[in-house]
């Protein structure tokens, strides 16, 4: 699989801003040209509900080339912000973007906290150093069977894990998701034990794969794409990357995770991408890169398997999906 | 009664064509979207075609088994002159939904096919429930119905298990707890089949044949 660093100039470097990424929207985009462009594009039947118009309303965000990242055609951000998991705000594909208003993103804070020598409580604009940030472009596959390839913004996990400075007996990293049932209607229902919860065991933290994303496609995360800062780890089904951080903790037992909690035999704690260990409903050996009419072979370990295969030698995959 | 009943047994006019038009009118909706008008088919076409027509074919089977209850609860003798339409409507929906999971989702793969009928419960309960909507559309026939004589209602009746292979279909498909939809489904299919067990397990001999 190509994996190489994709050049990027044109952008103007005058256009970082360490506010962007809690500020998140612009001020002067709120209503008439874009309703106007997108009554438009709709008339004609060319764009679903403007979609397009999103991106003028989020606060631009850029970020240096980075590793890993691949330099296969990008899932156009209107897809990619249509057609999402996101169950705190419904389960249908569509319902996190018409609902994406519902998530209150402001103000927002992230706890750190378990078996660490350097907990704290941080402000998101405290949390994030803007000049860390870089561009990963990672394909994402989600565990239903479909792709997508998209331009994360972000920074690796390792710096948060650095600045906590873990002790010796932290062997896991649990995630929660913020639970806010009166503003979620997703989390009204019982469709999943709420609030949100992951993990990942130390090293695949620590790996330089994993990134904690505040945003995507040369802008502030959108919500429904788990504003405003989320987990990418790309070698694993897409659930794994949980969305909407407000709680990371240090621990030395393996972490409860949600969809392993709601269905243990379906869902495991590692949930590697892997076309040969098929969800006991259905196949995993192929995909639908959004887009794209035919399936594709779905690669070992989402095609990073040269980076990250080394992590789980020994350990029986089958077993431990 | 029985005869005023009899002698009414065939749908007011334009019912029967305008029930025809209404069952199939989401698949004009769903083709003109695919054709790319009112906003296409969104971002992931060919699920959306699978859901779409897998919701239609549930729905149409309902319907279908609807029918004699209906025609029970209501005395229109004449509902039951749809009910040959819809059930192969009913089957209409279910063989589009299967031609876009083997034509389209998988692209005509046929060791993939085989090997999910084979292997994946939710596919073999929906193709099995597809197999028996066909014996039921190739013997729906009035020539047929004859020939069969008493097995011609027997072998009907199976359209009741193909409704409950459906809903196992969608039930195994679900994601998390999210059962409100497969709920709607089994709660209508158990008011029909319970009510006519119900009647079947009636001592008393009716005047009329259900």
């Amino acid at each position: 699989m190509l994996i190489r660093v994709r050049r990027r100039s044109d952008i103007p470097r005058s256009e970082v801003t360490p506010e962007a990424v809690y500020r998140r929207r612009r001020e002067f985009m709120k209503g008439g040209l874009a309703l106007g462009a997108g009554f438009g594009l709709g008339a004609l039947g060319l764009a679903g509900p403007a979609a397009a118009d999103l991106r003028d309303e989020l606060e631009p965000l850029e970020a240096e080339p980075g590793e890993f990242s691949t330099d296969e055609t990008l899932t156009p951000f209107e897809d990619a912000t249509t057609y999402n998991n996101f169950y705190e705000l419904g389960t249908g594909k569509e319902d996190p973007h018409r609902l994406a208003d519902r998530l209150q993103t402001d103000p927002w804070s992230i706890r750190v906290e378990g078996l660490c020598d350097n907990p704290g409580e941080y402000a998101l604009e405290d949390f994030i150093d803007p000049w860390s940030l870089e561009e990963r472009i990672y394909r994402l596959r989600c565990v239903e069977g479909w792709s997508m390839v998209i331009p994360w913004i972000g920074f690796e996990l390792n710096r948060i894990i650095d600045r906590a400075e873990p002790t010796g007996s932290a062997r896991y990293v649990a995630f929660e998701s913020i639970h806010d049932p009166d503003n979620l209607p997703g989390q009204r229902r019982s469709v999943l034990e709420w609030p949100y919860v992951e993990g990942l065991r130390m090293d695949e933290a620590r790996h330089p794969l994993t990134i904690v994303s505040v945003g995507m496609y040369d802008h502030v995360l959108p919500n429904q794409n788990g504003a405003p800062i989320r987990l990418v780890v790309p070698w694993k089904y897409g659930f794994k990357s949980i969305k909407s951080i407000v709680r990371i903790r240090f621990v030395e037992d393996e972490p409860p995770t949600s969809w392993n909690r709601m269905q243990p035999n379906e869902y495991g704690f590692y949930s590697n991408v892997n076309p040969d260990v098929d969800h006991p409903r259905w196949s995993q050996a192929t995909e639908r890169r959004i887009g794209e009419f035919r399936r594709r072979r779905t690669e070992m370990f989402n095609g990073y398997g040269e980076e990250v295969a080394s992590m789980y030698e020994g350990m029986d995959l089958t077993e431990k999906y | 009664m029985a005869g005023r009943r009899r002698a009414s047994a065939r749908p007011p006019r334009g019912v029967w064509t305008l029930v025809l038009a209404a069952s199939l009118a989401p698949g004009v909706w769903i083709a003109l979207r695919a054709a790319g008008w009112f906003g296409g088919l969104g971002v992931n076409p060919i699920e959306r075609l699978l859901e779409d027509t897998g919701t239609h074919a549930m729905i149409a089977l309902l319907v279908a088994l609807a029918v004699t209850p209906l025609r029970q609860w209501t005395g229109l003798a004449w509902i039951s002159a749809l009910r040959r339409m819809l059930g192969l409507v009913a089957f209409a929906w279910v063989s589009a939904h299967l031609l876009v999971w083997v034509g389209l989702d998988l692209f005509f793969d046929w060791v993939l096919i085989l090997d999910d009928i084979r292997h994946r419960p939710y596919v073999t309960v929906g193709f099995a429930a597809w197999l028996i909507l066909l014996a039921l559309a190739l013997t729906s026939t009035r020539g047929a119905q004859r020939r069969l004589r008493h097995w011609w209602p027997r072998l009907h009746r199976l359209a009741y298990a193909a409704g409950v292979l459906a809903i196992l279909h969608v039930l195994w498909l679900t994601r998390g707890a999210d059962y409100i939809e497969v709920g709607i489904y089994a709660g209508v299919l158990a008011v029909l089949l319970g009510w006519r067990l119900w009647r079947a397990l009636q001592p008393v001999r009716r005047p009329r044949a259900g």
